[in-house]
This record gives C-alpha cells, structure tokens and sequence, in this order.
C-alpha cells in the first residue's frame, strides 16, 4: 500500500453509470465535464492509500460510543396529513408515484 | 392469472428423473419480523406487534421510517434482545461487536433510498437448526447467519390490467410498515436432501416458524408476512462438487409454496440442463395461484449496494451477562417441544404425526393450556377446523384462535353446546363473529337446557305419538328414540338430547 | 431609527441584560432587527427566509411573559437566526437547494426546539451552500450572500449567511453548521466568532444531513460569550440522535466570563500544528497569526510546536469520507415523498427520480453525489473509503499526541482572507483548500473555536484564529477564547466588527462596494511582513 497508486483516470462511460446508480440524468455536456474533474479529484485524494496500511485500524465515529438504544416504547408519530404534507402527489392517503420500471423487491 | 401465459412454457423435467440426475442445493433466506411494540429505527408503533389491528395507510410513521431530511434512526433495545435471542435458539454465536451498515438502492418503498441493515458484521452466525421432516427423520440445517434489518414500506399497483407492478398506471406507497423490525437468517447450502428437499425445505420453514413463535418474537403468520422466504435452488449433476448456478425464488409466503416453489425449481432447472441449456443467475417470482415461476431480474451490476458502516448509528456490543440471561430463558427447540408434547399427552405415534404434519403442536398446547382437554384439543383441530382449512386452502393455525378453541370445547362441555352446534358456532368464530360466547348469544345457538320449554316440547311430541310411553313402559326403551327426534327437531337441534331423553323416561316412570 | 441602529449592535448577552432589567422590549429589540434586515440585506443576501410578523407575535408573548414573570430563561426575547439546514416547522427548509425549494417539515430540529423554549426569537433561514457543500456559498441555488466588509467577496461557507447575517448586525446570534470548517470559516472571514463543538455535543436531529460522522451544529455570533450562551442553550444529549453524548456539561458562558474577567493564558500549553502553521498561507494570515501567539505569550502562555503528520492527508480523507455519506444521505430526495418533482408525462418513477434529481441539484452537489458513489463502489471501497477511514484513526492518534503536548491547538481558522466572488468557482480543488485548517478537527471529533485577531494589512480584511480542544473540552475554547477577546479588543478599542463598514442606508453606494483592495486602514500591529509563528 505504500507504493504510489496507479493513476486513475474516470470515463465518460463510467460517470455514466454512477450516475445511474446515483439515479441522475446527466446531461453528455454534465458527464464530459464531471468525467474530468473527478479524474483530477481523484488522482488527489487518492494519496490517503500511501498511509492506510493494513495494521491501521479505520474509524467510522469520531467519538467511540457502544450499546445506544431506545426502550421499546411507543412515542410521537406523524399524522397522515403530516405525513403527506409535502408529497408531489399523493391520493387515498397514500404517495402516488408514476409506474415503476422495475419489479417486486 | 391473467399474465401467466408469460411463464406458462417453462419445460419441467418429471421430478424423479430429475432427481436421479441431479443432486439438488438449497438455501433459505427467511425475514421475520419482529413484533417489538416500537419499530427499529423509531418510536413509531410496530404493525408488526400483536395487538395492531388494520389502520389507516401512513398513521404509523415517525420521520426517519419515511426518511424525511434531517430525521435520525436510535435503535430499539427490545429488537435487539429479539435478535440475540433468536440467533441463540438458531444455535448461533452472538457477535461480540456488531454493526449496522447502510445497503443503498433506490425504491419508491424505501424513504431513506437505503436500507439500515448488517453486513460484515451480523449479530449471530454460525449456528445450525434441527429440522424433523413428515417420515420423523432429522437434518441439521447450517445457519450462516442472523442479521437485523428494518423492513420497507407497501407498495399498491394501480390501473393497468393486473394489479401487479408490470402494466401498473401508477403506485400508491404507504411506509407504516416501513421500519419494522426484521431478523434474515440465511443458511449455508444445504446439501444431500435429495427427493427429500421440498420437504425440508417446508421443514426448516416451518420449524424457523416454530422457534419464533415459541420465542415470542414474532407473530409469525406467513399470511400477513410475519415471516417471508426466499429459496435459492441449484442443481448439480450427480457425482460432482462444485455447485451448479443458483435462482432466487421470492415471495413464497406459506410453507406449501416453499415446498412447491422448490420442487418446482428443480423440475425446470433439470429440465432446462438436460436440454443443453445453461440456470441464469436471477430472481423469480413464485405464484401461488399458477404454482409456478417466472424470471424477474438478472443479477447485475445494478446489485451494486454500496455498503458501508451506518454513521448515524454505533456498535452493538452485547454484554455477557445479557448473553446468558437470554440463553437461559430460551425455550426448549421444537423437537423437544414434540417429544414433551407427545409424553404429556399420550398420544399414539402415529396420533401425533397428524398434528405434527398438520403444523399445529403450538395450537394444541395453547388450547391445552388453555383448559381443555388434549384429546378434545386434537379432535377439533385435526377435525372441524383441519377441514375448514384445507377447504380454504390456508392454515389451520390461521382460521381460529386457541383461546377460542379451548373456550368451544368447554361450552360442550358444560352441556351449552352439543357437537353440531359447536360446529355451527366454530363456523361464526372463523367468520370472525367473536368468540364462541359472542356467536352463539348473537346466533340464538345455546342449548335449550330450561326444562319447562322441553317439558312442552315433550308434551307436544307425546301428544302426537300416544303410544310411545307404554312401549317404554313395556321395556322397549328404544321407542324413546323418536320423541326425542321429534323434541330436538322442534328446537331446531337447539336441545340436549341426553336431557330429553331422561325427561322422557323419567315421564315413562311415572 | 438612531435607537435602533444602536440596538442592533448589542451582543446577545447585553440585549438579554436590558430584556431582563425592562430597558428594552423583544417586541422593540426583533423590530430592530427586521427594519436592518430590511434596511441592509438586499446587499448582503444572508437570508433566504425572514419571519417578519411570526417573530413580532413571539416576540410580544415573550414580553407577555416577562411581564407576567414567566419568562422561560435569561437569553428569553434575544431574536437569532437559523442556517437553513435545520428544519423548522413554521419556515421554509431548504438547505440551500433548489430540490427542497418551498419544503416545510412537520417538525423542528432539536436545537431550534431547544432556542424555542429557551424564549429566543427566530428571525429566520440563513444562506448557505447547497446541502453545505461549498466555501463561499456560492453554491446556494438562490444565489450568493456577500461579506457585509466587501460586498463584491464571498462570506464563507456553507454558513455564510449565518455569519454575514451576524457581521452585518442583521442578528446577534445564529445557528450554524460544521462539517468541515463551515461555521469557523465563514467566522474567520467576516471578523465573526463560531464554534464546532465536540462531536455529539449538540443532536443532529433535524439538521439536513451533510455527512453524518461529521456534521456538527454551533453558535455564530460577534462575541465569544454570546457563542457560549447559545451553545448551553442548544447542547446537551438528545435521544433522538444516538450520536449525541450523553453527559452534563459545564457551563460555557461561566467559563466565557470566567476566561474574559481573570485571564486563562498563564501557564497553558499553546500547540502550534506545524502542519497547519501557514506556510504558503495569506501574508497578512501569517502575519495576524504570529502577533496573536505573541499576545498569547505575552499573557503567560507557553507556546509550543507540535507535529501532526497526517494531517498532510486530512483533506483527502475528508473529500472521500464527506462524498461518500453525502451519496448516501442525499439518496432521499428522490421526488417521492417531498421536494420536487419533474414529471414530463409519460415516465417511469426510475426518470422521473433520475429528471428532478438533475433539475434540482446544483453542480457541485452531484460532483460529490458522482465522487462518493464512486468512493463506495464495489471493488474501490477498500482503496478510497476505507483507507479513508484508516487515516481518520491516524488523525485521531495525531491529535492525541498533540494533546499530550498542549493544552490547546492553535492554527489560521482559513488561508485567506475572504476572495472574491466568482474566483474560485470554477476550480473545485482550490475551493476545496479553503477548509484545509477545519478539516482535522471534523475527523477527529474534537471542538473548535473561530475567533476574530485583526485584519489583513493588504487588504483590510478579517483574520481569524482557530482554537482547538480534546474531546469534551469546548469549555476551554470559551474561556482561551474569551481571554484572548479581551487581550485584542483592549488593543482595539473595541470589537474588530466595530471597523466593518457601514451598509444599507447609512451608507453611499461607494461604500458600500468596495472594489480596491487594502484601502481601508489595518487595525493590528501592522509592522511585520511575516508574523512567522515562532
């Protein structure tokens, strides 16, 4: 890990299919550009690999804490009209969304 | 079913010749939710608990089980204890740290677009489940894990010519359920059932059921999708090692569909292979109506989930002591639940066979233990209700409470009720009319036991048939027989026969 | 008018002495305010929400109250401003983005539920980069706010609107938020004081999320007692954040008094990061830095370098561990449930998510979204987040080891003094350098103050000091902070802000764009090219 990285460049094709992961419709102009840039981001911040050796534990909470739980006991929840309060579209209580493209989850 | 022509075609190869062929894997993937009166990220109430009736759509949301900015997830503590308890009774060891991790994807059913699961670092692994099949064998299931997770939200398909998804206008979304606590268990293959893998595979279902239930941790009701499978099969031919590609059939939601489902998976598996063809890694969907399959998504790069550790939640790191307190109030597993049940009872082998494949041990202890007698207990379950059921295609389990059942069996036997009444009154119980007492003052059914009303009763009868006390009288006890026709068909069934009968004779004596 | 002028230039704490004695009503102190907003903000743009009325109507309850003698605490009737970040049930919460545009949640961010019952008036939503990406808020999808020192530069960012809003005397105090620098930056640019408490010392929920292991929400104000005042109001443990710490914490006010009435600097241990030192920085940065450390020294402190090695890779881990979160949290607005929706008829739920996400996010929100959903990719977790996640524990273990040595941490709260608007907002990895001071104390979790030692002598604008604490320690900020206040405004005569130039109507239009750098006369010491640190 402390040999230096192999350069990386990013493609349009592969900002392409971030950005399908990231559900936005970038326009070719978006994704050119975008693909550029983050070869530049990066090729600098991929330096933190020159010090992330393997006996270095990583830390995902600053302050390290354990065990925070909630008693099991019922509290406040949101009326349906809450709820829907700023839904682009919703009807018989409910969000209503366009068909979706996909499947059952 | 309207679409099934889709799917309709698929070849199935005859399952024993299947069978001689190929060696069938399997492996399970079972949701339970968990019935905590909270859900898992929110103080919202749990649909899942056991007294959540039906409610209005979107009543039962805190912020983050919709996902609304700035909204933050605290875990509960009682699904926690759940979870430990559950990965105990699974043989597992529970994890001295563990996390949760966000499992990112967009769904309109998901309000965060992720779901809070675990993912390197489960609660319990490496556990094992003893599964005793219908002929009274034993197979020890491998679990790989158990994992928390919350559960998403409903979606409703609207317009379109099916009411499923494909050819739906529009989708209505709902996220009461979003947030309820889940536990997935996934197995390690499971490997040598051979013909017998459907059935063990509607086994292990139903004895993962089993545990839940006698845990008290789930509902469990498949019907309601307390608990949900999903079965992956692959088949390899005979004589070799490594593992054939595998389907992931979701959505079988009884345990005769998990034994289908899986039957029918190795029928077109085998069928497809012994053409030449080569399993497509993917997802398909079991109907229950058609009793079949139909492919759904091909496993891509679009299961890329972008896992990472939740940063808005922190390590679970049970304590010993909790680990111990919870493994000593385990209850006993489900096969030594049967063999206590079978000793308590004294019930002949193949007596308890019956209620052990009819899936209703729990049922007939709960009744049990209700104040009945157990063989009154299996008699109406294995009976009227059994045939009820199987009529409707569910679970018996499902149509009637044994609270209700131990209650039936006691109006009988206070003399309320005769048997075909209480059968008439089992029938408003499942018609969701109340409880037996509620059904029969609602219905008029109980017993005339007023002796006045069946002293006319007998009086009109006896005025008909003049002749019938002397016959008494003369020793032909018999001929009592067609007053007391006359009598319960006057009441319209709604009289103790027995006491007629005495009322008669006593009549006779005089 | 000339009453209310002077009003509004009254620290939090002095305005809640003369609400307490009957001096002045809230009613009169919130008008105040509003006729400067009024007067003052078509220039500067620090917000995007004003109450107006809703503010007057609290604001004459609690005079009700008051009067009655149940006037819930002592800050009761102080009016303060909340960054658009935090959702607030009566106000439009947008975080800066166009995709929330309008969005009113049904609930209030636990630390404006918590200035609410403590009585404080909330004058409205502050501007701010969009979901808080950004240095100069720039990014805002309703356009810039501007530095009330020079209208033609950035304020900061993201909390530049908090802090323009506060340096512009449009409020006394307000609500920020910090996940990478973005209260101390905006703090050091416009000559204001903003605090990043410990991480967990004041609940995120209700804050928009940024990136969860890092975000942190602070007080801006003029003064450092003021800071204080707000963050015992709004800190404390929370259970609806389970990142939030659970402990009693001291007063920070009585140590802000404590440090500005009897001097805290003798004999504490003062860590110079080498690191962070400022090479390469602004000359004035440099030069206000060394004079304040001589100031520090001069009041007894021990001045000590220290070395923080990782800190070299601070920046990078910050700009993979802040995208990634970000991909993530930002994964909601997905035109389901609130914000906009683009339908052109015809699509599928996937393109009408994929349409509005491309309508209402701006470009540097889906530069990050692309970045971090890379960053967690399958098969570049480990090289990119994770490693990212190892040099956060290195940064961890720098800062111990620094704490061993010193009491406190200081550095430039930024490298430069404010830049003008547009410079940099075409080069996302020189933007990205202006955090490159704030960014450690994020990672690590540990407190840091930004306060106000003097302005630039090349071009009349504010620098700021960082101080840093261990964990749990913000107390001591207050109180080297509140010490080193005294320490500067002695030497002044006064609060730097009192220099700041005058806007709205009491200014010409001249004034009030300046374009010429340096032409207002540097308050300081002025002397030395190079402040060089030791």
């Amino acid at each position: 890990m402390t040999d230096a990285p192999e350069p990386v460049v990013i493609t349009a094709a592969d900002v392409q299919h971030l950005a399908g992961l990231a559900r936005i419709a970038l326009t070719p102009e978006e994704i050119e550009h975008l693909a550029g840039e983050l070869t530049q981001i990066v090729d600098s911040v991929a330096k933190v690999r020159e010090v992330a050796t393997p006996d270095v534990p990583a830390t995902s909470h600053p302050v390290p804490l354990v065990n925070v739980l909630r008693p099991d006991v019922p509290g406040a929840v949101l009326t349906q009209q809450q709820v829907l309060s700023g839904a682009p579209d919703a009807s018989d209580g409910r969000f209503r969304v366009p068909a979706i493209l996909g499947e059952e989850q | 079913m309207a679409d099934g022509t889709a799917f309709a075609s698929d070849a199935l190869l005859d399952y024993d010749e299947a069978l001689a062929k190929y060696e069938p894997v399997l492996g399970f993937e079972v949701h339970v939710e968990l019935s905590t009166r909270t859900k898992m990220f929110s103080a919202a109430p749990n649909p899942a608990a056991a007294d959540s009736g039906s409610v209005e759509p979107n009543t039962m949301v805190a912020p983050v089980d919709m996902g609304l900015p700035g909204s933050l997830p605290v875990v509960n503590a009682q699904a926690v204890r759940y979870s430990i308890s559950l990965g105990l009774a699974l043989g597992c060891s529970i994890a001295e740290t563990c996390r949760f991790a966000r499992k990112n994807y967009f769904y309109p059913d998901l309000g965060k677009n992720y779901q809070i699961s675990q993912y390197d670092e489960p609660i319990a692994f490496d556990g094992s489940v003893e599964v005793e099949l219908e002929d009274g064998t034993t197979w020890t299931v491998p679990i790989e894990r158990a994992h928390m997770e919350e559960d998403a939200g409903k979606l409703t398909h609207v317009g379109g010519a099916t009411g499923r998804i494909q050819g739906a206008d529009w989708s209505l979304v709902d996220y009461n359920r979003a947030g309820v606590p889940l536990v997935e268990i996934v197995t390690k293959p499971i490997v040598g059932a051979g013909a017998a893998a459907p059935q063990l595979a509607k086994a292990y279902v139903a004895t993962i059921r089993d545990i839940v239930r006698s845990l008290g941790i789930s509902e469990a009701r498949m019907e309601r999708g307390n608990l949900r499978c999903d079965a992956n099969v692959s088949l390899r031919p005979r004589g070799r090692e490594r593992f054939g590609t595998r389907t992931e059939t979701k959505n079988v939601n009884s345990l005769r569909s998990v034994e289908r489902a899986v039957r029918y998976e190795i029928r077109r598996q085998a069928a497809i292979l012994e053409a030449g063809g080569t399993i497509v890694q993917e997802t398909r969907h079991w109907h229950e109506d058609t009793g079949t399959t139909s492919a759904g998504r091909p496993k891509s790069d679009a299961d890329d989930y972008r896992y990472f550790p939740e940063p808005d939640l922190l390590p679970i790191q049970p304590s010993a002591e909790l680990i111990a307190e919870l493994r000593a109030a385990l209850p006993e597993t489900p096969t030594q639940f049967r063999r206590r049940l079978q000793a308590d009872y004294g019930f002949t082998e193949s007596e308890f066979r019956d209620l052990v494949n009819a899936n209703l041990l729990v049922e007939l202890e709960e009744t049990v233990g209700k104040g009945a007698a157990p063989a009154q207990a299996r008699k109406w379950w294995l009976g009227e209700i059994l045939r009820i059921a199987n009529s409707r295609g569910v679970e018996a389990g499902t149509l009637v409470s044994p609270l209700h059942v131990s209650e039936l069996i006691a109006l009988v036997e206070n003399g309320d009720l005769t048997d075909r009444l209480a059968r008439q009154v089992l029938e408003g119980v499942v018609a969701g009319e109340g409880s037996p007492e509620e059904v029969v003052k609602a219905r008029g059914l109980a017993v005339v036991s007023d002796d006045t009303a069946l002293t006319a009763a007998i009086d009109e009868a006896l005025a008909a048939q003049p002749d019938v006390l002397q016959k008494i009288r003369d020793g032909k006890v018999q001929a009592a027989g067609a007053v007391i026709g006359a009598v319960m068909k006057a009441m319209r069934g709604q009289a103790d026969a027995a006491r007629v009968r005495e009322l008669v004779l006593e009549r006779a004596a005089r | 008018m000339a009453a209310e002028r002077e009003l509004v230039r009254w620290s939090a704490a002095r305005l809640a002495e003369a609400l307490a004695a009957g001096e002045v009503s809230s009613v009169e102190a919130t008008q105040a305010h509003l006729d400067r907003i009024g007067d003052v903000d078509a220039d500067v743009h620090a917000y995007l929400h004003v109450a107006g009325d809703d503010a007057l109507v609290r604001a004459a309850e609690i005079d009700r109250q008051r009067a009655d003698g149940t006037a819930p605490g002592p800050l009761a009737g102080v009016p303060i401003a909340i960054k658009d970040v935090l959702c607030t049930s009566d106000m439009p919460s947008t975080a800066g983005s166009r995709i929330l545009e309008g969005w009113i949640p049904p609930y209030d961010a636990t630390p404006v539920a918590r200035l609410r019952a403590a009585g404080l008036i909330p004058l409205g939503k502050t501007n701010m980069d969009e979901f808080a990406m950004g240095s100069s808020t720039e990014h805002s999808a309703y356009g810039p706010s501007r530095n009330p020192w020079d209208l033609t530069r950035i304020p900061g960012g993201s909390g530049g609107g908090s802090a323009a809003a506060v340096a512009a005397f449009e409020a006394p105090v307000a609500l920020g938020s910090d996940t990478g620098g973005s209260i101390r930056q905006p703090a050091a640019v416009t000559g204001t004081v903003g605090v990043k408490p410990t991480y967990g010392g004041v609940s995120r929920f209700g804050a928009i999320a940024l990136a969860s292991s890092l975000d942190q929400v602070g007080p801006v104000s003029r003064s450092v007692l003021d800071a204080a005042l707000i963050h015992d109001v709004i800190g404390g443990h929370d259970p609806n954040d389970a990142t939030s710490l659970d402990e009693r914490w001291p007063s920070f006010a009585d140590a802000a008094r404590e440090g500005a009435a009897s001097g805290s600097l003798a004999g504490l241990k003062v860590g110079v990061v080498h690191q962070l030192d400022g090479s390469g920085f602004q000359a004035g940065v440099r030069q206000r830095f060394g004079e304040a450390l001589k100031r520090m020294a001069e009041a007894g402190a021990d001045i000590v370098e220290v070395q923080a090695p990782h800190f070299e890779y601070a920046l990078a881990a910050y700009y993979l561990i802040l995208p990634a979160e970000a991909s993530s949290n930002l994964a909601k607005y997905d035109a389901v449930r609130f914000g906009l929706r683009v339908d052109p008829g015809g699509s599928t739920v996937e393109q009408v998510t994929a349409l509005s996400r491309e309508a209402g996010f701006g470009p540097e929100v889906k530069r990050r979204i692309i970045l971090g959903t890379y960053a967690l990719s399958a098969g570049y977790y480990d090289a990119y987040y994770g490693s990212a996640q190892q040099v956060r524990t290195l940064v961890q273990r720098d800062f111990d080891a620094c704490f061993t040595q010193a009491d406190v941490l200081v550095s430039p709260s930024a490298p430069t003094t404010a830049f003008r608007l547009g410079e940099k907002i075409d080069d996302p990895l020189a933007m990205y350098l202006n955090d490159i001071t704030t960014i450690p104390a994020n990672l690590a979790g540990v407190p840091g103050l930004g306060m106000p030692i003097g302005l630039a002598p090349e071009d009349g604008l504010p620098v700021g000091l960082q101080v840093m604490a261990p964990l749990r320690e913000d107390a001591r900020l207050y109180r080297v902070g509140a010490t080193l206040e005294a320490i500067l405004e002695r030497e002044w005569g006064g609060p730097l802000l009192a220099q700041a130039p005058a806007l709205g109507s009491a200014a010409s239009r001249s004034d009030r764009i300046r374009t010429t750098p340096g032409t207002a006369p540097a308050p300081g010491y002025g002397t030395e090219p190079d402040g060089g640190t030791l």
